[in-house]
């Protein structure tokens, strides 16, 4: 029997090997996806376009403008001469926000009147607005105690100290790089699995492996276990081109991430196997797919935080093996995870798996006769 | 004359048939009005329940090691405000694997002495502790942390006079915010207009980019050959079909914002056709180009994928900020379609008709597709090599 295996085994990656566009497809985009799109995937807000609209000649206008000028938020700083020019600006999306500065700012600031600094932001963009606001809202508050500071008598009641763990300076890649070693294992483990019967079926080559001395579970095997170890050797480049391109630490345990790879890619590949087994033609294939793989992409935490979404919907992302798979990798890299916490996220995966597995042989028994 | 009009009509007769045929195909194979018609609406209602940014309930810890009626008040700031799901501990060690796990987004920790401190009048800190692999919500959960303390700060001083005593609680100087066209800052406003972008980058390449690759496949472009079908009828007699599927599922996925999410329209139906075609003028070319060149579906499909729809996620500045991007990065986001109808989108949707980035953008559109057919019009042979 093992010997029936290994020869289909050897096959299946002797067929994705000797076609060249499958092989191309092996290698090259999910390189290029990882040097182009961890860069790209963060929700940093950096180099920042503004614009200043100062209607005061005073000198506290002028310190305020300074501040602005001299903060390494923004990059670029427009001056404006009017307030028709603001909804030019943030209208063409060519600024994200405008500092208006009152005629009467510096006249207050002198009388002690509470003096109005208004910020006009692009909410098209309202996330990152959010952000920069956050950045004016410092500079403008860090000014604020310099005019108290002469009158200050006490110190300050409370203050917030902030610490940040695991990735003290919230660097955008060591968030995208793990995601992405998740998302590409998922998408090279599905995409091969499903197409490969859907390849053999429309071309006829699958009635031959039927009527040789294979069973169906042999033949599930033999489908498998190449997508498994075409899936591990790419994750493991990934995670090289992360580690040694990115250099984002890897705290973990490499063990625990292998074992945790392997029940995940098994979760995947059955989900591939199912889509498979339903598909007549490859187009169906690959569309089926399609409307796995984007659903489980979006809903799994990379794009978005899972708690933000509505409760039945949070649900629905407990069915979602990348939401697992997700954590593990994050963890390990970043956080060092505890083996429990390892072994809570792994279970789901296998139960997942051993479901889709199950009842992709089960559909595979019973359309193939 | 004659024979020049003769032909023409000819021309135009193998163009109607070849269309006739295209909606034939499509009527009797499942998949096109698959991708047409379900696809679009299924993916909007993922995106737009599942993608948002705004903090909805984070779950976060409060440690509070000695209970005092100021660490109390506190608390029921931090259990009041609509951000947080708080989750109290008398130690940190509580707390802390939770936050490994990731269960809990932050920890706030207020020290034994807090109350003493603060009744001393000496500094108080309150200390945040937020994880930092999820870089945004770290963020946030710290922004919103500070409010929540600040507030409470305001209110304390309010109910104990003694304490604001030598303190100017009013600042000299103080920010006004004002979020232009979206000012419930609700992130779906913005991220369901990208969102239909990327559907339809995705749909108009595989539309296009599945149909050819199978002709070749199946051998039948080679029946095709045979006809005096010349490479301008064949590409029409593709386009058109799928540009009419395309500006469907567009439509379908437009009413669905407007209706079911919500989402303000404030531009003109006019301009949303225009741009629309023009960013299907450029999407359907990209999805023959990849079909003509792998020959192949599987090829094809991962082609389209990996060209048209991961970009238009990650680098049409959907989600992520474009101007955070490194600056090689940022150029390649210039000769993405998906970056221009994003901002188009975004802009009719919440602002209105701006023709300063209506005109650029379609004007990019447009030539972008002219490029694709170009090179199309060069690599199509109607004959076998």
């Amino acid at each position: 029997m093992w010997q029936r295996i290994r020869t289909l085994i050897i096959k299946e990656l002797l067929a994705i090997w000797r076609d060249p566009h499958s092989r191309l497809i092996l290698i090259i985009p999910p390189t290029i996806q990882m040097l182009v799109f961890s860069f790209a995937a963060t929700q940093e807000v950096k180099n920042v376009r503004m614009a200043v609209l100062n209607q005061d000649l005073g000198t506290a206008a002028r310190d305020l403008v300074a501040r602005f000028e001299g903060s390494s938020n923004f990059t670029y700083i427009e001056h404006l001469g009017s307030v028709e020019q603001i909804a030019d600006v943030i209208d063409s999306r060519s600024v994200m926000m405008v500092v208006h500065i009152q005629p009467d700012f510096s006249r207050k600031v002198a009388e002690g009147i509470p003096a109005p600094v208004q910020l006009i932001l692009d909410g098209r963009r309202s996330n990152a607005a959010q952000i920069v606001a956050g950045y004016a809202g410092d500079i403008v508050n860090r000014y604020a105690m310099e005019l108290l500071d002469p009158r200050r008598t006490q110190p300050l009641a409370s203050v917030v100290v902030a610490r940040i763990w695991f990735n003290p300076n919230l660097e955008g890649t060591w968030n995208s790089v793990p995601a992405l070693v998740a998302i590409l294992t998922t998408l090279m483990g599905l995409v091969l699995t499903s197409l490969s019967v859907a390849r053999e079926r429309e071309l006829g080559t699958f009635e031959q492996l039927l009527v040789s001395p294979l069973s169906p579970y042999e033949i599930i095997l033999g489908k498998t276990l190449p997508s498994l170890l075409i899936g591990v050797g790419e994750a493991t480049l990934m995670v090289l081109v992360g580690v040694i391109a990115f250099r984002v630490p890897m705290h973990g345990s490499i063990l625990l991430l292998y074992a945790s790879m392997v029940v995940y890619l098994f979760a995947v590949i059955g989900v591939g196997l199912f889509v498979s087994s339903l598909a007549k033609t490859q187009q169906q294939a690959i569309l089926g797919g399609f409307v796995f793989m984007v659903p489980a992409m979006l809903l799994s935490g990379f794009a978005s935080p899972i708690e933000n979404m509505p409760d039945w919907l949070q649900w629905v992302t407990l069915a979602n093996p990348i939401r697992y798979f997700i954590v593990i990798v994050k963890g390990i890299f970043l956080k060092d995870l505890p083996t429990s916490i390892v072994l809570q996220n792994i279970w789901p995966m296998a139960v997942i798996g051993s479901i889709t597995l199950s009842s992709a042989a089960w559909l595979f028994r019973h359309r193939v006769e | 004359m004659s024979t020049n009009s003769r032909g023409s009509v000819a021309w135009l007769r193998r163009v109607v048939g070849l269309v006739r045929k295209e909606f034939l195909q499509i009527r009797r194979d499942p998949s096109s009005y698959l991708i047409a018609g379900v696809l679009p609406l299924l993916l909007l209602f993922i995106f737009g329940f599942g993608v948002t940014l705004d903090l909805r309930r984070v779950p976060i810890g409060i440690v509070i090691e000695q209970s005092t009626p100021e660490a109390n008040s506190l608390l029921d700031s931090f259990r009041n405000s609509r951000y947080f799901k708080v989750q109290m501990a008398r130690h940190r060690e509580q707390v802390e694997d939770d936050l490994v796990a990731g269960r809990l987004k932050g920890v706030v920790v207020l020290a034994s002495d807090f109350a003493e401190r603060l009744g001393r009048g000496e500094t108080a800190p309150v200390q945040v502790l937020v994880d930092g692999s999820d870089p945004n919500t770290a963020g946030l959960v710290m922004n919103y942390a500070q409010g929540v303390w600040g507030n409470w700060l305001e209110q304390e001083a309010l109910s104990q006079a003694d304490l604001a005593a030598g303190r100017n609680l009013a600042p000299p100087v103080y920010v006004e915010q004002r979020f232009w066209f979206n000012p419930e800052i609700r992130s779906q406003n913005f991220l369901i207009p990208g969102s239909i972008a990327i559907i339809m980058s995705l749909i108009g390449t595989l539309l296009t980019a599945l149909v050819v690759a199978r002709e070749w496949e199946r051998g039948t472009i080679e029946a095709l050959m045979t006809t005096p079908v010349g490479v301008s009828e064949f590409l029409l007699g593709k386009l058109i079909p799928y540009f009419l599927m395309g500006m469907f599922a567009m439509c379908v996925a437009a009413s669905t914002a407007i209706f079911m999410f919500q989402v303000p329209f404030r531009g003109s139906i006019p301009a949303l056709l225009i741009v629309s075609s023009a960013f299907l003028y450029a999407m359907l070319p990209l999805g023959l180009v990849i079909s003509t060149l792998t020959k192949n579906q599987f090829a094809a499909s991962q082609t389209a994928l990996i060209a048209a729809f991961l970009p238009a996620f990650e680098l049409s500045g959907f989600i992520f900020e474009i101007d955070a991007m490194p600056l090689a990065i940022r150029l390649i986001t210039y000769l993405l379609p998906a970056r221009y109808f994003v901002a188009v989108l975004q802009t009719l949707f919440l602002a209105g008709d701006v023709m300063s980035v209506l005109v650029p953008s379609t004007l990019a559109l447009v030539a972008f597709g002219t490029a694709l057919l170009t090179l199309l019009v060069r690599k199509t042979r109607m004959r076998l090599e």
